[in-house]
């Protein structure tokens, strides 16, 4: 089944100055339920643009943008996404608890079902011994966690994460994206993964999309055929490398070309 | 919690401790440059080096003097101490205040409200709001007199007026000081403009609205004090002020007792807000040591 369905997407800013600039640019893509797709690329390249857009928060200038068969305003109102983003947005006057409820509290749960929901989420997260401390008493890595409680809490189908642990160091980031998985596997939530590092990418995703800035385009989206449940021993595998070989070249192919047309161009002017 | 709690007693411990330099510094200027005086008792006598014309007894009573006279009567002939008369005057006068204050902080709120969510009335309405404050109240304290009569509700406007200024301009920066992510949140929440309000704009905006509610406590004093005058409220601190003003020659240490109590007023004001806030940021991180 197809969760996310973009056709022919642009997307245009003005700029103060006068003029625009092309965000987004004929973007196609499908991705399937139960996928884990990430978009990676340079900064200014439009990931978090095109998260945005198919989570309905920003309208694109022309194309399509279907989710779950439905357009994807419907799909908002419908709650059919969860947002992660890279700064965990808790809310400093809410208890972890608190912060977990809100979307409940938002959506209408009856209480008992609030609690419920809260409980199991926190406990996915292993935060259950957190509950009623405050955001600013948790670590970083912590905090990002309890983000992901909340976003899970009312099990959105798809989840849009915009690098979620680029705030975080590397032995976090890593704990983090095995649990992340284990949470995928769990839930079976559609994700949608905006990140900056290609180890992260490869290891999470079953579809890498690699873009290019300027305009911010799709220039290759490549196949993770790495064995499910990936483990600490998929980080060390043979295949991994070749696929994180292979996603550096399909940017830095695009690197590259795009550093000769500025040279081209500069030649020209 | 333990640290939040001190808060309020170090507050009040520096306002004590200042008032205790304010009295050094006032009885050494005198003990320099004030009248001769003696202590009856012990005999003991003292004949300032300098005459200071601002130092005497009557610019700058004796500290003690303004004491005893909270404890003598308030005229000749009558029961009721000065001291008596005051807090009487003084709970007056924060009744009005208090009165004011509250519908100074929900006009002020409410006018944030609308202003961060119409850029357009912001743009109409804000210069205006400013503008209010540079009309000195003096002169626009008979006006409404004029416009209300008389009595409670023309000094209560006025009480008002000094009061919204600060709430609204706190309110407009707390109500859109929220992570613009934290709005993206809740419209992936479908979230309406009224829950976003309700659930992120305003318990962001609490730090900063008892920023302005601390200011606003001390302003809405002074509203009532000066809108008793025109108002024609006979029984509270501004008639007092007034009527101790026209006494000063024969009994200057009045007056005084009253600008003391009226400070106290003040600060009581300010402590309760401050105490107010301390129990509402009670768990918040890093915003309630904030202002």
């Amino acid at each position: 089944m197809t969760a996310v369905r973009l056709a022919d997407v642009q997307k245009t800013f003005p700029i103060p100055s006068g003029g625009e600039t092309v965000a987004l640019e004929a973007i196609e893509l499908e991705i399937g339920t139960r996928e884990f797709v990430s978009l990676i690329g340079p900064s200014g390249c439009g990931k978090s643009t095109l998260l945005r857009v198919v989570g309905d928060l920003i309208q694109p200038t022309a194309g399509s943008v279907e989710v779950n068969g439905k357009p994807a305003h419907q799909a908002r109102l419908d709650r059919d996404y969860g947002m992660v983003f890279q700064a965990p947005v808790l809310f400093d006057w809410r208890t972890v608890e608190g912060n977990v409820r809100l979307p409940l509290e938002v959506m209408g749960f009856a209480p008992s079902e609030r609690d419920r929901r809260v409980r199991e989420m926190l406990d996915l997260v292993e935060l259950g011994g957190f509950r009623s401390h405050y955001p600013h008493q948790l670590s970083g890595g912590m905090q990002q966690r309890v983000a992901i409680a909340r976003a899970l809490a009312f099990q959105p189908p798809i989840l849009l994460m915009d690098e979620p642990f680029g705030a975080l160091d590397e032995m976090t980031r890593e704990r983090l994206n095995t649990e992340l998985l284990r949470i995928w596997a769990q839930t079976g939530t559609t994700i949608i993964f905006v990140t900056h590092s290609i180890p992260e990418a490869v290891f999470l995703s079953t579809r890498v999309v690699s873009m290019s800035p300027r305009p911010g385009r799709i220039t290759s989206v490549i196949e993770i055929d790495l064995p499910q449940p990936r483990t600490d021993q998929t980080r060390e595998s043979e295949r991994y490398f070749e696929l994180v070989t292979e996603v550096r070249e399909s940017l830095r192919g695009r690197v590259s070309s795009s550093a000769a047309r500025a040279r081209a161009e500069g030649r020209i002017g | 919690m333990k640290a939040r709690g001190g808060r309020i007693l170090r507050t009040a411990l520096g306002i004590g401790l200042f008032l205790v330099l304010v009295a050094l510094a006032w009885e050494a200027f005198k003990f320099l440059g004030g009248d001769p005086w003696r202590l009856e008792g012990i005999g003991f006598f003292h004949d300032p080096p300098f005459r200071v014309l601002q130092a005497n007894d009557r610019q700058l009573p004796h500290l003690w003097e303004i004491a005893s006279a909270l404890a003598q009567p308030v005229q000749r002939n009558q029961d009721q101490t000065l001291g008596q008369f005051l807090i009487g005057a003084a709970l007056f006068t924060w009744r009005e205040a208090l009165i004011g204050f509250v519908l100074g902080a929900l006009i002020g709120l409410a006018l944030a409200s609308i202003f961060i969510h119409s850029r357009l009335l912001e743009r109409a309405f804000v210069p205006y709001v400013i503008a209010s404050q540079t009309i000195p109240i003096v002169a626009l304290a008979p006006i409404i007199v004029v416009g209300f009569g008389r009595g409670l509700v023309a000094v209560v406007i006025i009480a008002t007026y000094l009061t919204f200024f600060p709430v609204t301009i706190a309110a407009m920066r707390g109500l859109s000081s929220p992570d613009p992510r934290a709005v993206e949140l809740m419209r992936s929440y479908a979230a309406s403009r009224w829950e976003i309000y309700r659930k992120v704009r305003l318990p962001a905006a609490v730090p900063y609205l008892f920023t302005a509610l601390k200011l606003a406590a001390t302003a809405s004093i002074v509203g009532a004090i000066i809108g008793e005058g025109p108002g024609g409220v006979p029984e509270g601190l501004g008639r007092a002020i007034i009527n101790f003003n026209q006494q000063y020659v024969s009994g200057p240490e009045k007056l005084w007792a009253t600008i003391f109590i009226a400070g106290l007023v003040g600060i009581c004001f300010f402590l309760v807000i401050q105490l107010a806030e301390v129990v509402t940021l009670r768990g918040r991180g890093g915003s309630a040591s904030r202002a």
